[in-house]
């Protein structure tokens, strides 16, 4: 629209009485109204009348960044430990081009987050002005959801339902672009909307039949399986509550995805681990061999199915997903619930106990035998070598970072970066609570970990906040550094050092011939030199014998850390289901005498290579 | 429960209902783009609500697996209103409109016309050497005619894609 409509006095309109601000003040009380307490950005031309108004107040805290995506980041950390809506602020075109990378993995993860982009005003809109981009355009299929506010009356409608958008439903990123006349300009300001969205209006609550004949196909199981996933997470504490309650109560077993992990407490014996491509033997063989599965607030992600037509071959199956278009999207499935995690694992439970049919108890107890005959593999097992000198396996070194942070007892956080270093995690640190894991699952984008435990630590002072990391994906994200210095954040990175980007290694190795193409880590910088430059403290372990003295050390550190730990640079990430092969098609480490199948690996079909 | 090993492919006439505001469009064959899924037409228009609601009418072809969904990932885009698949919620009528040039001369001018009036498409232009005829109809009807003009002279096409709405009392 003209800059004469984003310029003329609202005041005019009868409806709104008080006396109009500029743009930006209203934004800012709008952001207020939405309870938001803290804003990741950075500046530029386009935002200045936006930093203008922060500066002039305390109830929004601004977190400044050293780049974009960090921001995108540190926001995701924030929503994914507080369960609240991550706020961005960036500047137009590159700042904006520059989050494109950050809005596309919570859109993959489905994470909460409003993100305020600079533009041009609106009369330069299309005219290559300085740092113009297109920004509805270029981030349409990256954002749940996005605006362009052309006129200053739409201004704080829109930055009401960009957050309503953003959490309701399945949660994802929203982007609001904002002209910068719109931000000088006088704007009316409007409350929170009280009544139903126009249009967006997702189903929350479970339809009662279908709850009931899922719990008719639970109850008729005889080799059952609760297979959950990222939206339990999403769906609050209490989901996970009710998931725990009902897992117990059936007594099935339960796995989870790598995103649904601490959903459900890992020591628990009822636990499976995760399931999928570097899941356990037992998770795997049981999603393979069962009658009846329950996915809750999972996706049947490629990740996690391996060869579709091979996938859990013979079970009759139920989905409870809150976004319809993730059901009947790659696994058909016969009874389709769409709710909320937590609403329909509340009526699941109300449902079991008014089912006065019984479960096959001996059935059951058959399965469990079975299971517990997978789980006698110890798919897991690893063997460190514990004399001085001896390199340490990156196995071990997850494992005594879990055991020492649990000897500690405070409140832990853990983060990762992607490749084999999150595997381990994921793999060898246990969670047990909901809200504690944050990792990039769908995406898979290198150099989420420090920005997101920066945004974790922030919502959470106080406690531990870890960045489990790979030498090469720490260095995506490493002037980040400064933002923890900066604000005295305590993030430790704990950094798996096999001088290799170990999963792009170990897929050479097994798929391409051992012909380790680009994938060493060379010229690698010294990481406790880089810690001393940024203000931080860096430490290192060479051997065994350093592991556990490093990990105290850096516990200890009341300030930002980077431990340096030289891992074997050989080490796989096992089990590990090729891509194409089922999930009885599993690769063990050499421990198990490698390839548990004849052919293992070499038996990998074309169509399987051509998968990622 | 659509099965994946099913892949007869099945034509779909779906309407959607949105919110007329910049860049819905963009949402809708983005997400097709996107997605991989086909448009054999496409049309949009301002209908509803003081012009504030567009109905979106796509032709799109796919096993029952992705036709549900497309419905699905339509009708989870935040300004969609309602998605109807006409072809399996009943009888509907799905007509297009195009415009057809056919420029020639002597017999075959006058084989035009005659089957232009078999059609009952109208003429809406005309010179001494040319028709610009305009006709309504099912895409099928359309394009019989469109081949019956090719060897007298069809020189250019222009058609609107299909509009489609149930039969009887029904409403989207």
């Amino acid at each position: 629209m003209s800059q004469k409509t984003a310029n003329s006095p609202a005041a005019a309109d009868p409806s709104h009485t008080e006396a109009p601000q500029a743009g930006a003040e209203v934004l800012l009380r709008a952001l207020k109204d939405q309870g938001v307490e803290v804003i990741f950005g950075y500046p530029g031309g386009a935002v200045l009348p936006i930093y203008d108004a922060i500066f002039n107040q305390n109830a929004i805290r601004h977190v400044l960044v050293r780049h974009e995506q960090a921001a995108v980041h540190a926001a995701e950390g924030y929503a994914r430990s507080t369960g609240k809506v991550g706020v961005v602020l960036v500047t137009s075109g590159p700042g904006a081009t520059n989050a494109v990378t950050g809005l596309l993995d919570a859109l993959m993860d489905s994470v909460p987050l409003v993100c305020l982009t600079g533009q041009v005003p609106t009369h330069l809109i299309g005219n290559d002005a300085f740092q113009e981009a297109d920004t509805t355009g270029i981030t349409r299929p990256a954002t749940k959801h996005n605006y362009l506010v052309k006129r200053a009356d739409d201004l704080a409608r829109v930055v009401h339902d960009a957050f309503y958008v953003a959490r309701s439903g399945r949660p994802g990123p929203v982007v609001i672009d904002l002209p910068k006349d719109i931000l000088i300009g006088k704007a009316p300001y409007v409350a929170p909307p009280t009544g139903a969205h126009r249009s967006y209006r997702p189903q929350t609550q479970p339809d009662a039949g279908q709850i009931a004949r899922a719990v008719a196909l639970l109850k008729s199981a005889k080799r059952p399986v609760i297979y959950t996933g990222g939206g339990v997470i999403n769906a609050g504490p209490e989901a996970a509550e009710a998931l725990v309650a009902f897992v117990r109560k059936t007594g099935f077993p339960c796995t989870s995805t790598l995103m649904g992990l601490g959903a459900y407490p890992s020591n628990d014996p009822q636990f499976l681990g995760m399931l999928g491509m570097h899941g356990t033997y037992e998770a795997n063989l049981v999603m393979h061999g069962c009658d009846v599965m329950l996915n809750v607030g999972a996706r049947f992600d490629d990740r996690v199915t391996g060869r579709l037509n091979a996938f859990s071959p013979d079970s009759r199956k139920i989905h409870i997903d809150i976004d319809p278009s993730s059901i009947n999207k790659n696994v058909p499935v016969e009874v389709p619930v769409v709710a909320d995690a937590g609403l329909a694992l509340r009526a699941l439970l109300a449902a079991w106990d008014a089912d006065a049919t019984v479960p096959d108890r001996p059935a059951l107890s058959e399965w469990w035998k079975q299971i517990d005959a997978w789980r006698g593999i110890e798919c897991l097992r690893f063997t460190q070598d514990m004399a001085k000198g001896a390199i340490i396996r990156p196995q071990h070194a997850i494992q005594r970072l879990y055991d020492i942070t649990r000897e500690g007892g405070r409140e832990t956080f853990i983060t990762t970066e992607v490749g084999q270093h999150q595997m381990w995690a994921a793999q060898y640190f246990r969670f047990d609570r909901p809200n504690h894991w944050m990792t990039s699952g769908g995406l898979g984008t290198m150099g989420y970990g420090l920005p997101a435990a920066m945004g974790v630590q922030i919502a959470h002072p106080d406690a531990l906040v870890i960045d489990i990391a790979g030498e090469a994906s720490i260095l995506m994200n490493i002037q980040e550094m400064a933002t923890l210095a900066q604000y005295r954040l305590p993030v430790k990175l704990f950094i798996l050092n096999n001088q290799y980007m170990g999963m792009v290694r170990q897929w050479q190795e097994l798929l391409h011939g051992g012909r380790y193409s680009e994938s060493y880590s060379a010229a690698l910088p010294d990481f406790v030199k880089l810690a001393d430059a940024f203000h931080g403290k860096g430490l290192r372990a060479e051997s065994v014998d350093q592991l556990d003295d490093v990990i105290r050390e850096m516990l200890a550190t009341d300030g930002p850390v980077i431990a340096d730990i030289a891992v074997d640079p050989k080490e796989n990430c096992f089990p590990m289901i090729p891509s194409g092969a089922a999930h009885n098609e599993m690769i063990l480490g050499a421990e198990h005498g490698g390839n548990l199948r004849d052919g293992g690996a070499a038996s990998l079909t074309d169509e399987g290579l051509v998968l990622v | 429960m659509p099965s994946p090993l099913d892949t007869t492919q099945r034509s779909a006439t779906i309407s959607v209902l949105v919110d007329n505001e910049a860049g819905v469009l963009a949402r809708v064959i983005g997400l097709f783009s996107g997605r991989g899924y086909n448009i054999d037409s496409l049309t949009v228009a301002p209908v509803a609500d003081g012009g504030n609601l567009s109905r979106i009418n796509v032709v799109t072809s796919g096993t029952e697996m992705v036709i549900e969904q497309i419905k699905a990932q339509l009708d989870r885009l935040v300004p969609v209103h309602r998605v109807a698949d006409l072809t399996l919620e009943g009888p509907h009528i799905a007509r297009e409109m195009a415009l057809i040039k056919v420029a020639g001369v002597d017999n075959d001018r006058a084989e035009a016309l005659r089957l232009a009036d078999a059609f009952r498409a109208r003429v809406v232009d005309a010179t001494t050497e040319s028709f610009v005829f305009e006709m309504t109809g099912s895409t099928e009807k359309l394009d019989a005619f469109v081949e019956l003009m090719r060897p007298l002279g069809l020189a250019e096409v222009s058609r609107t894609g299909v509009a489609a709405m149930a039969r009887g009392t029904r409403s989207i």
